[in-house]
């Protein structure tokens, strides 16, 4: 494969508007809508009743999450394929720009003030680092795989953004980077006993990583470990939300009516403490329904990005499915006390656009692999020989 | 092909092996969730209560203290106020200094309060300043932006309408000390003040009342959302003492300027009429908190205004314990009322002169009942040499003197009468017969108290155990009363000393002759005292002795005057003590005659509230 042309390769097998219109999975849709329902429900109880401020530029910005999707999805397969590198270039040098550059926010420097726009580097490169190692994957074979120094370069490539990513300091995505990364180590087959050395070396190294580690951030892990010890200070936020959450029992206070939330003893209720509040107004029968919705959508993902024949596009649909997991299992554990308070937003229903958009991209990636899945993609292409 | 289609089989299998994975902590996720939301719902659901619901105590209003016909002589005022909460005001001086430009603040105010700011936990509420005017609380809460954690408040204050003249009797409110919280969390509220010293002290549980409790729903920060129920407690109740507070005004005027003390009580019921210590201080003062240069100023001024002179003065009683020594000496045999001594002067006891008041040419011969009409000091030291202090002692002690009546009242002291064992133990030594020379004529080792002495005169009066009463009603509930008891002594005898008080007033060789009273009010019988503060040293006798007027104010001898009414069916009896008010006829009488009088106008123990006096235009007019 060379990069001759633009078209070159592309006309082939080319499919029309129409056949790309029908591989959209529509309930997949419909499933990411209701999400984002439950998460408007939950913003008009914290704006009190009303769509604005948060419900209305919630939905704002699911719509133009769903044109971004489109757009994603309906572009060839290959165009991504060739894009996945310059991609997390970008995506790399945004992250050391931000890193000599970036706006100081909420005490951590995460994002780029790129005049008209804000971007947040770290969250084009959890998508980013997806389709490169999709593709570094794509290109290796079955035995390849298997061979150790095979796994330097995708390793680097993981590792190098999640560290940028720990230095702002964000904790929580540059865990989520290693995650999704890990999840597609796994799917291309990297062996147990490989990751099984990885995770030994990393525990290893903790007594030295601790001292890398932000006072705040230390202070987190020592408060998640025992919230009790501090309950004023940095233990509040995870008491607080344990008490919202469990006096919201099994059919809650109903909705606006939840008072921890209400008297702003829950922190954060609008971002990453929104599940709190849902499980204290609608109990666990609503929290169970936000989860059969998510586990619906990853369900889904896996169905569809099974179908898919090319090694790129099923890499690319799981690692968005991954990454997806380790959205809600992070933000889920963190407001029950079962993780650190860590960063994390709860994806479709937490107030904020980058996390989003970045979760409609992804998904846009899944339904495009999903469109492609029969399109054959070159093993070897625009792998370095 | 083969490659790829391993290389699909093992995505196949990682991708169960992932889902597998992911499935299995989704259900961690479900079963905490099961664990917080359903097993320890309980728990947390209370949390949650106890993290929006405060309880607020709301103070009771303190009962209001009332004289013996409803006046009030401490009510609880309106007062507008402004307190601090640290924990809002960030900066409390800076705050401060913003406040001082609405309202003023002394920098003695500002070093109390940033103290109480240290001392007290951040987030509770600490006193600024009190009995704001209308304008400066109007302009409190127009500033507050301003102003953070700057609370204006409608809060209480007491109030004493009648003032100084019932300062000792009544006391006065304060802030709580440390030394005073029991836990009760009545007493944890800011501002709050209890009773420190008289009545407010006394009665002070009846006084204080239930604090009731508000419920409020509070958000994080501590603001209140709204109220989710009240108990408005309940109000403290109010006290009612005996004392007629007109009546103590009046004695009070009586004895302006003089440091004083005046007390008019029942006869029959023990009833405090008047209790009256001169001079007294601003009540209120204490309750706002005094600055360090009046406090100096009341500690240092020679009138002591500090000290309820009648409870906790104690002096020599002089002659006015003379009634004491005659009835010991009667009902002992000691001496019939025909015994009779005669006085040339002066007594000599070994190598010691003891004179009498009148020391030429002396009273000649006299029997009892002159001995006490003229008040001879050689009659009564010879018949305490003939019976000795133990015999006196027993008598006076029957009559009230030498023990506390455990009125409850803080500082009420015991006087002293002296015994043989009681100067053995004290000081070790014998009792000399000198000593009962000193003790036949009130001096020497016995004191008492006004109020003793006024009880004394009552008993001897009425023949009764009379005990000092001050509390009429409280709690809404009169207080326990029991006829007092008649004291065992023969009523002959006691009727000789009576003549004889009587003869003070009304004999042609009375001491207190211008105390008689005028026509229609009945007649007085009475006793006067002269108690020397210092010992005339004998170059002085030999000299010349001083009059009274003739020396320094602080040596004069203490005046007392004690008296009864109507003589010939008791009603009212009088103490008066003039501290360094020379002679017991000049300074003393006139005063408890002019209080008898105004006492028997009033007739205040038969008297019903809102009942018009007889006879009296003035009176009626206040």
């Amino acid at each position: 494969m060379s990069f001759g042309g633009p078209t070159l390769g592309l006309k082939e097998n080319e499919l029309t508007l129409v056949q790309k219109l029908l591989g959209i999975r529509w309930l997949l849709l419909i499933l990411i809508g209701m999400a984002v329902g439950v998460g408007v429900i939950g913003l008009v109880s914290v704006g009190k009743g009303r769509f604005e401020p948060w419900a209305d530029r919630q939905i704002l910005r699911f719509g133009v999450g769903l044109i971004a999707l489109f757009i994603v999805a309906l572009t060839d397969i290959r165009i991504w394929l060739r894009l996945a590198y310059p991609l997390y270039a970008l995506a790399l040098a945004l992250l050391l720009a931000v890193h000599f550059f970036g706006t100081v926010a909420m005490g951590a420097q995460r994002w780029l003030d790129l005049g008209p726009v804000n971007i947040q580097p770290s969250e084009v490169m959890k998508i980013a680092l997806v389709l490169a190692l999709a593709r570094y994957f794509h290109g290796l074979s079955y035995e390849d795989v298997g061979r150790p120094h095979y796994l330097i370069v995708p390793m680097l490539m993981a590792f190098a953004p999640a560290l940028l990513v720990l230095k702002q300091p964000d904790l929580g995505t540059a865990m989520m980077l290693l995650l999704g990364a890990a999840s597609i180590f796994f799917l291309a087959g990297v062996r147990f006993w490989k990751f099984a050395l990885v995770i030994g070396g990393a525990v290893a190294a903790l007594p030295v990583a601790w001292n890398f580690l932000h006072d705040y951030q230390k202070r987190r892990i020592h408060t998640f470990l025992d919230p009790e010890s501090d309950p004023l200070g940095a233990g509040y936020h995870i008491l607080q939300s344990k008490i919202a959450l469990g006096s919201g029992g099994v059919f809650g206070k109903g909705f606006m009516q939840g008072t921890q939330s209400h008297l702003n003893f829950l922190p954060e209720k609008q971002t990453d403490f929104i599940f709190t509040m849902l499980a204290e107004e609608f109990g666990m029968v609503g929290g169970l329904t936000l989860i059969a919705i998510y586990v619906a959508i990853m369900i889904y993902g896996y169905a569809m990005a099974l179908r898919v024949r090319h090694q790129f596009g099923r890499l690319v649909g799981l690692g968005v499915v991954s990454t997806f997991f380790f959205y809600v299992f992070i933000n889920m554990a963190m407001v029950m006390g079962v993780v650190p308070v860590v960063g994390v937003p709860l994806p479709f229903v937490s107030y904020g656009g980058s996390a989003m958009l970045t979760l409609m991209i992804g998904f846009g990636l899944l339904t495009n692999a999903y469109i492609h899945r029969d399109v054959p993609l070159p093993q070897h292409g625009g792998v370095p020989a | 092909m083969h490659r790829d289609n391993s290389r699909s089989s093992m995505f196949t299998r990682r991708a169960a092996l992932l889902a597998g994975g992911q499935a299995a902590l989704i259900s961690v996720l479900i079963g905490r969730m099961y664990y917080l939301q359903v097993l320890e719902s309980d728990q947390y659901a209370l949390l949650a209560d106890e993290n929006r619901i405060h309880y607020r105590l709301l103070a009771p209003q303190r009962g209001r203290i009332l004289d013996r016909f409803g006046e009030e002589l401490a009510n609880s005022q309106q007062n507008l106020r402004a307190l601090v909460v640290a924990e809002r005001a960030g900066d409390v001086a800076r705050v401060l200094a913003a406040l001082r430009e609405i309202v003023p603040i002394s920098e003695h105010e500002e070093r109390r309060i940033l103290r109480e700011v240290r001392r007290r936990r951040s987030f509770v509420p600490v006193p600024v300043i009190e009995n704001l005017t209308w304008e400066q609380f109007s302009a409190l809460n127009v500033h507050s932006p301003n102003l953070p954690g700057i609370q204006p408040e409608i809060g209480e204050t007491r109030g004493y309408p009648k003032g100084e003249a019932f300062s000792h009797l009544i006391g006065y409110v304060a802030a709580v000390a440390e030394s005073d919280l029991t836990g009760e969390p009545l007493l944890e509220l800011p501002g709050y003040k209890i009773g420190k010293n008289g009545v407010e002290r006394l009665q002070d549980d009846e006084l204080r009342g239930k604090a009731g409790a508000q419920r409020v729903e509070v958000n994080a920060l501590g603001r209140i959302i709204r109220e989710l129920a009240r108990d408005v407690g309940q109000r403290g109740a109010d006290v009612t003492l005996t004392v007629d507070a007109e009546l103590q005004a009046y004695a009070a005027d009586r004895v302006d300027g003089e440091s004083a003390s005046v007390v008019v009580m029942d006869v029959v019921t023990g009833d405090l009429l008047t209790m009256l210590s001169v001079p007294g201080y601003e009540p209120g003062a204490f309750t706002t908190g005094l600055s360090q240069r009046a406090w100096q100023d009341l500690v240092s001024n020679p009138l002591a205004p500090l000290v309820n002179k009648t409870i906790a003065g104690q002096y020599p009683p002089g002659s006015t314990f003379k009634m004491m020594v005659a009835l010991a000496a009667l009902e002992m045999g000691a001496i019939t009322p025909e015994y009779r001594v005669t006085c040339s002067g002066m007594v000599e006891l070994g190598t010691h002169e003891f004179y009498c008041w009148k020391r030429k040419p002396g009273h000649g011969s006299l029997k009892l009942v002159e001995a006490i009409e003229q008040s001879c000091d050689c009659y009564f030291y010879d018949v305490a040499r003939k019976i000795g202090i133990d015999k006196i002692a027993e008598t006076s002690r029957r009559f009230g003197l030498g023990h506390s009546y455990r009125l409850g009242l803080p500082g009420e002291r015991p006087g002293l009468m002296p015994t043989r064992d009681w100067k053995r133990v004290t000081y070790g030594q014998p009792w000399h017969p000198g000593d009962n020379f000193n003790a036949g004529i009130g001096q020497g080792y016995v004191l008492s108290t006004p109020l003793q002495l006024a009880t004394m005169t009552a008993r001897l009066a009425s023949g009764r155990a009379v005990v000092p009463r001050l509390i009429k009603e409280s709690g809404g509930k009169p207080a326990p009363f029991a006829d007092a008891p008649a004291i065992p002594v023969s009523s002959a005898n006691l009727k000789i000393v009576q003549e004889g008080m009587l003869r003070v007033v009304h004999g042609t060789g009375g001491t207190a002759k211008r105390a008689r009273l005028p026509d229609g009010l009945g007649q007085l019988a009475g006793k006067t005292g002269s108690s020397q503060v210092r010992r005339i040293s004998k170059a002085e006798r030999q000299t010349k002795v001083r009059k009274n007027e003739e020396k320094p104010w602080i040596e004069r001898d203490h005046a007392w005057f004690v008296c009864y009414a109507p003589a010939d069916a008791p009603r009212y009896a009088c103490a008066v003590l003039i501290e360094h008010g020379g002679s017991g006829a000049g300074a003393a009488a006139p005063v408890a005659r002019d209080v008898m009088i105004e006492t028997l106008k009033r007739d205040p123990s038969r008297r019903q509230p809102g009942e018009r006096i007889a006879g009296d235009a003035k009176a009626r007019e206040t």
